[in-house]
Order: structure tokens, then sequence, then C-alpha cells
């Protein structure tokens, strides 16, 4: 009964040790299984037993039609050598490193300007949300449109400023630029997300600020960060998880499916090149190892995260 | 983004009985020029959030010529290239296809999600804590490690080239509805349970005619959710559907972008249309359940 400790604060005491407990405690145990079976099973079939076999998988050569051959280590060797594995990796990584902090630091500035709208808060946070329902491939289409280096709309916008815009969408050195540009038309969830962080600091310790006489800058810095600082870490997470599994927009935009094959190597990202090697070359057995490769990247860079975040983030009611 | 007033001259105001005074007297003109300014800014923000669609819109009724005129209303407007995409794919075809992918998905994914959800809210037994952090740790597995494996699964059963592997997988629940929906259960009082039990009613019931009812919008926003996730997915699709009569909407729009534009024919009105077609649903959804994705998304990063 060590796991009672852990039920929500309304719940009755644990079942005493009388007789009958722990025939009632099996028997709702049992309930509880039955209304959790759908996820074991799912977890069996379609986590547990596909991480092993994806991992047997890497040890392989294997193309669905004839069995798979055992290789050891090769699929990893070749890996190792690669110049399209050292490509899509360093693409998904400049591309993380652009859109990460942009993406934050825009839905940041969003929401706290929201904070400060008052009553009109709710109609603008819609209005902000709306392009996230936009399907992904159809964003990839206007990436193609709106970015266009001669006659897009950005560019033409950029003129009005008597910039002259590149050409965002084949230019190799803007084309993660622009990617990262058209993923800030998607920020909507996040700015909900701080916003609501936000109307969670507690009214006092701005007037504690004030009175201190700090400004606005000040009361941010001092009072707002470290206030919403655990929402800011789990925006920058979930993002930073997104954006090493780059796929869609960037496969629509720049890569042929079926028949028609163009392609662009500014664009080849780690998640695109095992979906072009598992399922286009059918060299599952690679794209195994590639996945795994991936878990361990995604894997680090989150534990680097923890790590930091430990000396960043502030959560209510924390020892210090 | 100086429209907020950066520090204030009220900060040099002297706490005490002078401040009162001083406040009532400067703060509401400043306050308001402050908020307006704010108001004038997130307007204009929001011309850059909407225009983007609107622009789609408007070039979809544009001829070919016109569709990089960049004009906000089209010079010759034209409904030609609605019956042009409408001859040139099956539209109708992959809408149905889409809709029923959708409407499985997201009623698999909510029905199972909930009932997995209620029973770690709900009862308590030895392992239950370790047993949801299972589940929690699932949502930090990259979907890739098992996109081959679960390839492999479905296609060892015959389901590759049909619409079944994009949306089965929800009749086991997702671990994120499973979290989300657990955080709504734990909120419940518990006497209405325990009035229910003393009346004989048992965990099916309790669970079918108390829980649920009094969780509605959180199922609702699974549902959403989860709708909105199947109708734009595409890798799932790019993986599992070959004949384009089985395509869903958004793989339809990559065979019309790869046929029409950047590798092929550059007929970019009908991908615009096309693209059209394929957003206004969501946007639809939207406006149906506004309350729920806004309240919905609120939740999720708070419990984060």
């Amino acid at each position: 009964m060590t796991s009672a400790a852990a039920a929500p604060a309304a719940a009755p005491a644990p079942p005493s040790r009388r007789p009958g407990a722990s025939v009632s405690a099996r028997r709702e145990r049992n309930a509880a299984l039955r209304f959790i079976s759908p996820w074991i099973v799912g977890f069996l079939v379609f986590t547990a037993w596909p991480i092993l076999y994806s991992a047997y998988l890497s040890l392989t050569d294997y193309d669905v039609l004839t069995d798979p051959t055992f290789v050891g280590t090769d699929n990893y060797e070749r890996m190792a050598t690669d110049p399209k594995v050292r490509l899509a990796l360093w693409n998904t990584l400049q591309y993380t490193i652009i859109q990460v902090p942009l993406y934050v630091v825009v839905a940041l500035a969003l929401a706290l300007l929201l904070n400060q709208a008052g009553r009109s808060a709710g109609f603008f946070r819609t209005a902000f949300f709306i392009p996230k329902m936009t399907p992904p491939v159809a964003v990839g289409v206007l990436l193609l449109l709106l970015f266009n280096g001669q006659y897009g709309l950005v560019n033409e916008v950029l003129g009005v400023f008597g910039i002259d815009g590149p050409s965002w969408t084949t230019d190799a050195a803007w084309i993660k630029p622009g990617l990262a540009l058209i993923s800030l038309w998607s920020v909507g969830s996040s700015v909900i997300i701080l916003l609501a962080a936000l109307r969670d600091v507690p009214t006092e310790l701005y007037d504690a600020a004030r009175v201190d006489g700090a400004g606005w800058w000040r009361r941010t810095r001092t009072v707002t960060l470290p206030m919403i600082s655990g929402a800011l870490f789990f925006v920058t997470v979930v993002n930073t998880i997104a954006a090493f599994q780059m796929f869609t927009e960037a496969y629509s935009a720049y890569f042929g499916a079926g028949n028609s094959t163009y392609s662009n190597d500014a664009a080849l990202f780690y998640v695109i090149y095992l979906f072009r090697e598992g399922f286009e070359q059918l060299h599952m057995g690679y794209a195994s190892a590639l996945a795994w490769l991936l878990f361990v990247v995604i894997m680090l860079v989150t534990a680097v995260q923890l790590l930091v975040s430990r000396r960043l983030v502030y959560y209510e009611g924390e020892q210090r | 983004m100086t429209a907020v007033p950066a520090a204030p001259p009220e900060a040099a105001v002297v706490p005490g009985a002078a401040e009162g005074e001083g406040r009532l007297r400067t703060q509401p003109a400043r306050r308001r020029w402050a908020r307006a300014a704010v108001v004038t800014a997130l307007a204009a923000l929001t011309v850059v959030f909407i225009y983007p669609l609107v622009w789609l819109l408007s070039a979809s009724f544009k001829p070919r010529g016109e569709v990089f005129d960049n004009r906000l209303i089209p010079a010759t407007p034209t409904l030609e290239n609605y019956v042009t995409v409408w001859q040139e794919a099956p539209l109708a075809l992959w809408l149905v296809n889409t809709l029923v992918v959708t409407a499985l998905a997201a009623g698999t994914v909510t029905l199972s999600s909930a009932l997995v959800a209620w029973g770690f809210a709900y009862f308590r037994f030895r392992g239950r804590g370790a047993l949801f952090t299972l589940v929690l740790a699932t949502m930090m597995l990259p979907g890739a490690v098992t996109l081959i494996p679960t390839f492999l699964i479905w296609n060892a059963l015959g389901l590759v080239g049909t619409n079944v592997p994009l949306w089965a997988g929800n009749l086991f629940g997702s671990a994120f509805y499973i979290f989300l929906l657990r955080q709504f259960f734990l909120g419940l009082p518990r006497e209405p349970f325990e009035a229910a039990k003393l009346d004989g009613a048992n965990n099916w019931a309790m669970f079918w005619r108390i829980a649920v009812p009094l969780c509605r919008p959180a199922i609702v926003l699974t549902f959403l959710f989860e709708a909105q996730a199947s109708w734009t997915d595409l890798m799932r699709p790019l993986v599992y559907l070959q004949d384009s009569s089985t395509y869903t909407i958004p793989r339809g729009l990559k065979a019309l972008i790869d046929q029409f534009g950047p590798g092929g024919e550059s007929q970019w009105e009908i991908v615009v249309t096309a693209s059209v077609i394929t957003t206004v649903p969501m946007i639809v959804l939207f406006f149906l359940g506004q309350r729920h994705f806004v309240q919905g998304i609120s939740t999720t990063g708070s419990k984060g």
C-alpha cells in the first residue's frame, strides 16, 4: 500500500490492515488493470517490441522483401563515414540553433504583449493561434510561395524598406532561416502556454517590486521571468525535440515523393534522410541504426537542458 | 515592443502618502496611452499572422499568371481553379478518406485514453506510480525509433495500403492524452462515486455515467486535438498509403505539389487551391472548438 501515499489529496484513508483488506486491494487492482489494459497491450506491441526489434534491425541488412541478414555493427560503421549523415546532422543542428531561440523569444514577446492588453487579449490570442491550424503541408506550400526570391510577398515587403531580400527557397544559405521564420507563424500555441503562466504570477509580487521602485524591465527580469521559468523551459524542451525531428514542412517544399525526384541538400534534415533511407531505398536496417543515433542525440540534448534548468528554473514551493 | 512603457516615471513617486495622490492624477492617462500602444502593436501583428491565410485564399481565385501578383483582391477573379483542381485530382474522395480516418483516429484515441486515464486516476494499487511514469516516459521516445518496426507489423498483417495503420494504433490510448485526461479526472470530487458505489453501481457505470459526463470538456478537447493531428498528418500517409485513391488530403496535396509545383509543371494555382481545400476544414474545426483549444493548451503548459 505504499502507492497510497501518492494518491490524490481528496482520497479517503487507505484500506486498513483488516483481514478483508488484501482481497479488496486485489479487486481494486484488477479493476484498474482492466481499464489500463488497452495501454498495456499497446505498449507491448507498439512500443516495447518495436524498440527491441529496431535495435535488432539496426544490426542487419533488411529490405523487407528478403529476410534480415545479420551484419553486426556494419550499419553503425557506415554511418560514421556516410557524408549524408554528417550533412543531415549538421543541417538539423543548424536549424535547431536558429529556430529554437528565435521561436522562444518571439513567443515570450507576444505573450508579454498580450499580458498588457487587458480585455482585448482574448481576441488577439485567438488571432495568433489560427495559423497553427494550418496543415504543415500547406505551410510548406506557403513557404515556397511567400518566400519566393523573385516574386514572394516577403521580399516585396522587405523591398518597401529598401532591403534586397535573399532567395529564401533556393539559396542553400537561406533555406534554414526561411524555414525557421515560417515556423514562427505557428508560434500561437506556445504563446497561449506562456500567457497562461504569466497570468498565474501573483500580482503582490509586482506590487512589491513597484514599491521597491522597479521599472517595467526590472520587474520583467526579476519577477516575471523567474516566475514563468517553468513554462519557458517546457516550451524550449518541447520545441527543441520538435526541431530535431523537423520533417513535414521541409519535405513538402523541398523533396519529391513518388515519381518526381527533386531534392535539396540544404533541406536534408535528419528525419528526412532516415525516411528516405527506410521507405524510399528500403534500407530498413540502416534506417533503424539512424533512428537509434537520433534517439541518443535527443536524449543527450534533453539531459543537458535538464541540467541547465536546475540552475535556471524556479518552481514554486522549492527550497533554495 | 517599445509599446510597453519602459520604466514609467511612477517609479520615481516616493512610497507613502504622496503615492496614492500621484497615481490618481498621472496614471490613468499614461496607462491609457500604454494600453493603446499595446493594442496597436497587437493589431499590426494580427495582420502579419492572418495575412498569409488571406493571401492563400485570394490566390486561389486568381488565374495562373496572377498567383504571384500579391494583390489582396484578385484583378480577374475566377472560380476556374476550383473546377480544374476538382477535375485533376479525386479531391472528393480524398476528403472522404480523410474524414473517415480523422473520425476513427479521434474517436478511438479519446475512448481508449479516457479508459486508461480513469484506471490511473480513480483506483489505487501497488505499482501505479511506476506504471504511470512508464506512460510518461513513452512520450520522450522519438517516433523515428518505432517507425520501421511498426510499419513491419502492419505489413505482416497485410494492412499496408489501407487506412487501418493511420488510426488503429489509437485503440490503445496515447500517452499525452492519458496524461491530460488523468489530470482532469484527478480534479473530480470523490463523493459522487462513493455514493454510486453504495447504490451498487459497477466500475464501468461509474466511469461512463459519472466520470465521462463530468469531464466532458477534456473529452471534447482530446477529440479536437487528435482530429487536428490526424487531419494534418503527412508522415504516416506517406509511409502507408500507396494508391492515390486511398490518399488523405495532405498526402494528396503533396502529390499535387510534386506534379504541379517546384519539380513539375509550375501550375501553382492548382497547388494553392488544393492547399485552401486542405486548410479550411481545420479553420472550421478551430472555430467550432475555439474555447477548448485555448483552454486545453493553457493546461498543457502549466502541467508540464
